[in-house]
């Protein structure tokens, strides 16, 4: 194809989009957009299955059956979750094991908050609370997105997802009506994990980089500094319900603006934990990497006895 | 050895009266093994009463490069369509 | 009826299922494939929530107060009545596999004659679990023909496995619990009478997945009696820490 070919490709498929038509798997597409979506879908399985670990970390302990009960839903949903979005990757010309290949060697990234660890129970419900919190106002404008597959994935991850900050919610709010130690459970899982969601929506908006290109996509709806605005609104009247504070001094409602004035996020430390050097990302990457390898040995058994089947069943269909 | 688990489809019926849909894909190393695994996966939440799995590389496409000759001939039958019928008023259900 | 031995006899049922349910809550996320995690994870779920039936009668019951959580969670060791099969370690896939389908040929064979017992309640919990364990028996004994039949790496392994875990399937009709009163009065199910179908079913399939049969000599009991493996210990502190740590809480 001649560079003006392409050009006029990329302009009826730009258009395409602005109309608001969906782009299918076969449909004809520019390589920076089929690039720039295997990198984000694939993240965001990562995200999932990675995510799985710390809430993971709990589930034998878990204080009820009930919890117990709603903590391996919740955990396996994850799991769904990170299948819907690899296959959805998946029509994007790459396998699923290379993405775990680029998330195993350090190269695809992972929302860095999985990078925390999970100390206490009330950890559960912070995670429930905080950070599907704050994962739900960064996916439910993607159900809207160009992608067709990656749409329709993020429909059914969200209707799955709407339970999952209400069991969080529910299991702090017991906290803080319970013990002092419970209460001071939950203001201590809060303090630890404010900040790291309010990094959850990433860098700044002037230090962003594919932010203009996102939105034309509809990858993006909202930059992040808006969609954390969001958060931090919606959140803090949830914790005066709860009767517990955010760790922000500078946290106070600005009447003029309509929103809540917040402290500075600790960016270094963002990046540090990006760059790998958080409190848990070998440990994070040595259990998928171990998970996968131990489990070698069974997908290599499960193809070999369905090719003994097929063998079989050709063997008989010739004898019949 | 090195080889992956398939890509599988996965059509699941929510009721009876209504059709198969596409639900997703997933891996699996036979047949039956992808029946479960769809089990597993798309129906935790009671949606489906029937499932179907076929795998992927059965499925053949048509290629978007040829919409046009494919589906834009249909555009101009338009005697297709009940309302290029011009009829009188007074017949009220037809 | 005796309302001890009727709570004692639930135990010796309940038990297996939260023992079992809480090894495979080990694994999500640790499975060999997300498909995998997500049918271990179902399972699981299914045998909590038979637990908390179990419990909650077995509470009623009692008639003192007690919640499922003070059943699962605030007992001492030699307390819990689970066979040791379902304690044993997850120490790899096939492990896993093959404790599954022992203990859901047996579980299967138990609920479908517990459905019949004159204990209405037991009659219910028993005819919902049948479909549930109906499918693990199904999921279970399809993973282990595709291991034992699958590569020769696989078909060492699960043997391994099912040398490994034959010394406690006898166990699974240990009488030990069921008072012979409960059984009179139709309320309990007479295990003794499953043991032939049991040896015939599971011999079948491992027949079927290419795998020796073990001789059955010598079998391992215990855990009927609260006497455990020491996986036990461990696997409690972690069911238990919660509540030890912080005593009389609600959560």
């Amino acid at each position: 194809m001649s560079e003006k070919e392409i050009k006029n490709l990329e302009e009826i498929f730009e258009a395409r989009i602005a109309r608001d038509e969906k782009i299918e798997p076969k449909d004809w597409m520019p390589e920076k957009y089929r690039k720039t979506h295997i990198r984000q879908i694939s993240q965001h399985a990562h995200s999932e299955i990675v995510g799985m670990l710390p809430e993971g970390n709990w589930i034998t302990r878990a204080p009820s059956l009930r919890r117990k009960a709603a903590l391996l839903a919740k955990v396996q949903d994850e799991a769904g979750h990170g299948l819907y979005l690899y296959s959805a990757c998946e029509t994007l010309g790459i396998s699923r094991e290379e993405m775990y290949e680029q998330l195993h060697t350090g190269k695809a990234k992972y929302s860095s908050i999985f990078n925390y660890p999970t100390l206490t129970w009330a950890d559960m419900g912070a995670i429930g609370w905080l950070v599907d919190g704050a994962a739900i106002i960064n996916q439910v404008p993607l159900c809207n997105t160009s992608y067709g597959p990656y749409a329709r994935a993020m429909i059914r991850v969200c209707k799955e997802e709407s339970f999952h900050q209400r069991q969080g919610f529910e299991s702090l709010l017991t906290l803080c009506k319970g013990t002092p130690d419970q209460k001071n459970m939950a203001q201590d899982a809060l303090n630890r994990w404010w900040w790291p969601s309010l990094m959850m929506f990433g860098p700044t908006d002037d230090e962003s980089t594919h932010t203009e290109q996102s939105m034309k996509w509809k990858l993006k709806r909202k930059t992040n500094d808006e969609l954390r605005q969001q958060f931090v609104d919606q959140t803090v009247p949830q914790a005066e319900i709860l009767g517990i504070t955010i760790p922000d001094p500078d946290l106070k409602w600005n009447e003029e603006r309509g929103h809540y004035d917040f402290g500075k996020i600790n960016w270094d430390e963002f990046w540090q934990v990006v760059k790998g050097h958080g409190p848990c990302n070998k440990q994070r990457i040595k259990d998928r990497v171990s998970a996968w390898e131990k489990g070698a040995w069974v997908r290599d058994a499960a193809i070999a006895y369905a090719e003994k089947q097929e063998k079989r069943n050709q063997e008989e269909r010739k004898a019949s | 050895m090195k080889k992956n688990w398939p890509l599988w489809e996965v059509f699941v019926r929510s009721k009876n009266g209504l059709e198969h849909r596409h639900f997703g894909s997933l891996r699996a190393a036979d047949a039956e093994m992808a029946l479960e695994n769809a089990r597993d996966v798309y129906t935790r939440r009671m949606e489906g009463i029937s499932i179907w799995v076929v795998e992927s590389k059965d499925i053949t496409a048509s290629n978007p490069e040829n919409n046009g000759e494919l589906f834009e001939p249909a555009q101009d039958k338009v005697y297709r369509h009940p309302t290029f019928y011009e009829l009188p008023d007074e017949l009220k259900h037809m | 009826m005796n309302k001890e031995s009727l709570y004692d006899y639930i135990l010796t049922i309940a038990d297996n299922c939260l023992i079992l349910g809480q090894r495979l809550g080990e694994l999500c996320g640790h499975g060999p494939s997300l498909e995998t995690d997500i049918a271990g994870t179902n399972i699981s779920l299914d045998l909590i929530g038979q637990t908390r039936s179990f419990y909650q009668y077995a509470a009623d019951i009692e008639g003192k107060g007690k919640t499922e959580d003070d059943i699962a969670f605030l007992r001492l060791e030699k307390d819990y009545k689970n066979c040791l099969l379902v304690e044993q370690p997850n120490d790899h896939f096939g492990y896993v596999i093959g404790r599954q389908y022992l203990w859901d040929t047996f579980y299967l064979l138990f609920l479908n004659e517990l459905q019949n017992s004159s204990d209405e309640t037991l009659s219910a919990i028993a005819k919902k679990g049948i479909k549930e364990v109906s499918y693990h028996r199904r999921f279970s004994g399809d993973w282990v023909k595709r291991l034992g039949d699958g590569s020769e790496e696989s078909h060492l392994k699960m043997q391994e496995v099912v040398n490994g875990l034959w010394p406690y399937v006898d166990e699974l009709f240990d009488m030990t619990g069921v008072s012979k009163e409960l059984i009179k009065q139709g309320i309990a199910v007479d295990l003794s009478k499953l043991r032939e179908t049991y040896f015939k079913q599971v011999s079948a399939l491992l027949e079927e997945a290419t795998l020796e049969v073990p001789e059955r000599k010598y079998f391992v009991y215990g855990g009927k009696k609260g006497v455990h493996s020491e996986y036990f210990g461990y696997l409690l502190s972690d069911l238990q820490y919660m509540q030890r740590t912080y005593p009389n809480m609600t959560w």
